[in-house]
């Protein structure tokens, strides 16, 4: 599945709080400061000021920090998108009519993002022949491409491979397990550092 | 004067009685009064009842039990069950013999020296007919010594039946993702340290004709490709670089060229020499469908491979160049929705393949000439064929036992017996005769 390392996500939050600072559009408006009060006079005037200064320091570390978590969010989904799980009848590799909103929703962000590439994975459940098996898996792979690339996703951003049946996720001889088997799944293996979410 | 004759008749009579009675057909073949010659003549489709008599030297219990396992498992003889006695002194009581069954006699004795020193009377003619002396390595129960001791037991089956045994040969099979090796008795099984756990897994190996090399295909995180090892250097070497899926090698029967199964938009055979460093070139062309399970036949000059090209997987032949693709399993029989997995026999008349039958995998033979077919399973799911070097023994996958585990049948008589029992087991590939290997 996601090759996602948690420095990965402290990378990616950090920029997006040092985006959040810059003139960049942000995908979330920041919130309005707050009004500062003018310049105190007499005896206390500098406590004053520097409990001012604090208030309104803390005030824009707060809208940066939200800022900052609606972007993780933001990105978080994107990743999510692209790792959704396509499934499959059996002995099949076409690209089933209720798959192909899984499928769609990627191509956004595949097109936003022109230095990400990715790893599609082709699984099958364990009824048919192992050896045959690997071979459909890379079909389902291969159908999967294909269709991204019908949508403008340059070929040789997409990688497929097949493990066959032998990564099941589930087990046991029912129809739920095999098809829960009968399965693309989807990896970042490149560009995936500063990925982004499509506007 | 045989130590036997020594013996108090009364405690044998009864085991000639049980003998009597549990090999009828021995006997019958050896009724004179029908003008059957009695003796060492092999005639196919008759088995000669054969006594492995007690053995004297050293761990004599052991090579005693491994001679006469192997003659039963080789399938042609009938082994005789082991009595209990004395090792044979003098001259053996020949007439005793033949009312007891036996048309053969052997006397094995493990020398000072170590060897193993094997004399086969033809009971019949009431003399000895073959002589051995076979050395064994010095450490006992050794899977070497073992190997050594299976050695002999395949020369004396070449000298009763004129066929050599191949109780000297290993399976190479697949077990919690890694490779493992058996004996051909079921003995030490034990992991080759290839493979082994889901970030590498090991599978399809493939002995090379010579039991030097295995070629196997290597499953990882970043998908699969084909690996060749060297089992005297212990160097490995990758045979595909290719993108996609590099799948099933199999070796051509000179040894010079291994066929495997590629692709990415779908999978072909392919064909390389790996020792030269030469590029793969294509043989088939499945136009975005899956050829896999390449098997070359024993002239080298055709392939045997699973394809669903034509919608569901099927069994075709192919010439060694790509050329005059034929389909091999067209007539009706089981479900017709999927045969695969071939493998073609060592004597070139028949492919084993794996076909749907009511439902569930059935290993099955076709005849390349006149396409008659046979089933050699109905209980459980059989699955993966391979052909052992006799080209009379298959190695299968079956789960009749519960588990997946390695069987072994022998194509004539149907016999069946489970070669490995622990865990399970799959993929099972059987190495040439191994006369030197260790």
């Amino acid at each position: 599945m996601f090759a996602l390392r948690r420095s990965t996500i402290a990378t990616l939050m950090a920029a997006a709080a040092l985006s959040a600072c810059k003139s960049k559009p942000a995908p979330a408006p920041a919130p309005t400061p707050a009004p500062v009060a003018p310049a105190p006079r007499g005896p206390n005037a500098d406590s004053i000021a520097a409990a001012n200064k604090a208030r309104a320091d803390a005030a824009a570390r707060a809208a940066a920090e939200e800022a900052a978590r609606r972007n993780a969010a933001a990105l978080a989904a994107v990743k999510a998108t692209l790792a959704q799980i396509v499934y499959f009848d059996y002995d099949k590799d076409e690209i089933r009519d209720d798959q192909k909103a899984t499928l769609e929703a990627k191509v956004p962000i595949l097109t936003a993002n022109g230095a990400l590439r990715i790893r599609v994975a082709g699984h099958t459940d364990d009824r048919g022949s192992d050896e045959y098996n690997i071979a459909l898996g890379q079909r389902r792979a291969a159908s999967v491409k294909r269709y991204l690339a019908a949508r403008g996703i340059n070929e040789s951003r997409v990688e497929t491979i097949s493990f066959g049946e032998e990564r099941p996720v589930a087990s046991g001889q029912t129809e739920e397990a095999w098809s829960k088997n009968r399965r693309a799944e989807f990896e970042i293996i490149g560009g995936g550092d500063s990925i982004k979410a499509p506007q | 004067m045989t130590a036997l004759r020594q013996v108090d008749r009364r405690r044998w009579l009864p085991a000639i009685l049980a003998l009597a009675a549990a090999w009828p057909a021995a006997l019958a073949a050896q009724d004179t009064t029908s003008g059957v010659r009695i003796g060492l003549t092999y005639t196919a489709g008759t088995r000669p009842g054969v006594y492995v008599a007690p053995v004297t030297g050293a761990w004599a219990d052991s090579v005693r039990a491994i001679l006469q396992r192997d003659l039963d498992y080789g399938d042609r003889v009938t082994a005789m069950p082991l009595e209990n006695g004395d090792p044979i002194a003098g001259p053996l009581n020949y007439p005793m013999y033949a009312r007891l069954g036996a048309q053969a006699v052997v006397q094995a004795s493990v020398t000072p020296g170590g060897s193993l020193h094997i004399a086969l009377h033809d009971v019949g003619q009431a003399k000895v007919s073959n002589v051995g002396d076979f050395p064994m390595p010095p450490a006992p129960l050794t899977p070497e010594w073992r190997l050594a001791v299976h050695g002999a037991s395949d020369e004396v089956e070449r000298w009763i039946t004129g066929n050599r045994g191949i109780a000297q040969s290993r399976v190479l099979f697949v077990r919690d993702k890694g490779l493992w090796i058996v004996d051909s008795d079921g003995a030490n099984a034990k992991p080759v340290g290839i493979g082994g756990s889901t970030a590498v897994t090991a599978l399809s190996p493939s002995w090379h004709p010579s039991g030097r090399y295995i070629a196997y295909c290597e499953m990882g995180d970043d998908g699969t490709k084909i690996l060749l090892k060297d089992l005297q250097t212990n160097k490995t070497q990758r045979v595909s670089n290719r993108l996609g899926t590099n799948v099933t090698p199999s070796w051509s029967p000179d040894g010079s060229t291994l066929a495997f199964s590629s692709g990415e938009d779908g999978t072909d055979i392919f064909a390389v020499n790996p020792f030269t460093g030469e590029p793969a070139h294509r043989v088939t062309v499945s136009h975005g469908k899956s050829d896999t399970s390449p098997s070359y036949s024993p002239d080298g000059r055709q392939l045997a491979f699973m394809s669903d090209r034509s919608g569901h997987p099927e069994v075709y032949i192919v010439d060694a160049d790509g050329a005059n693709v034929d389909l091999l399993t067209s007539t009706g029989f089981g479900d017709q929705l999927y045969r695969s997995n071939p493998d073609w026999s060592p004597d070139g008349r028949r492919v084993a393949f794996q076909s749907l039958i009511g439902g569930v995998f059935q290993v099955m033979t076709i005849n390349v000439r006149d396409r008659s077919v046979q089933a050699l399973t109905s209980e459980g799911r059989n699955e993966d064929p391979t052909w052992a070097p006799d080209g009379r023994h298959i190695v299968f996958t079956s789960s009749r036992s519960g588990a997946k585990q390695l069987w072994v049948l022998d194509t004539e008589t149907y016999r069946m017996r489970q070669l490995t029992r622990v865990g399970s087991a799959r993929q099972g590939s059987w190495s040439p005769r191994l006369g030197n290997a260790k």
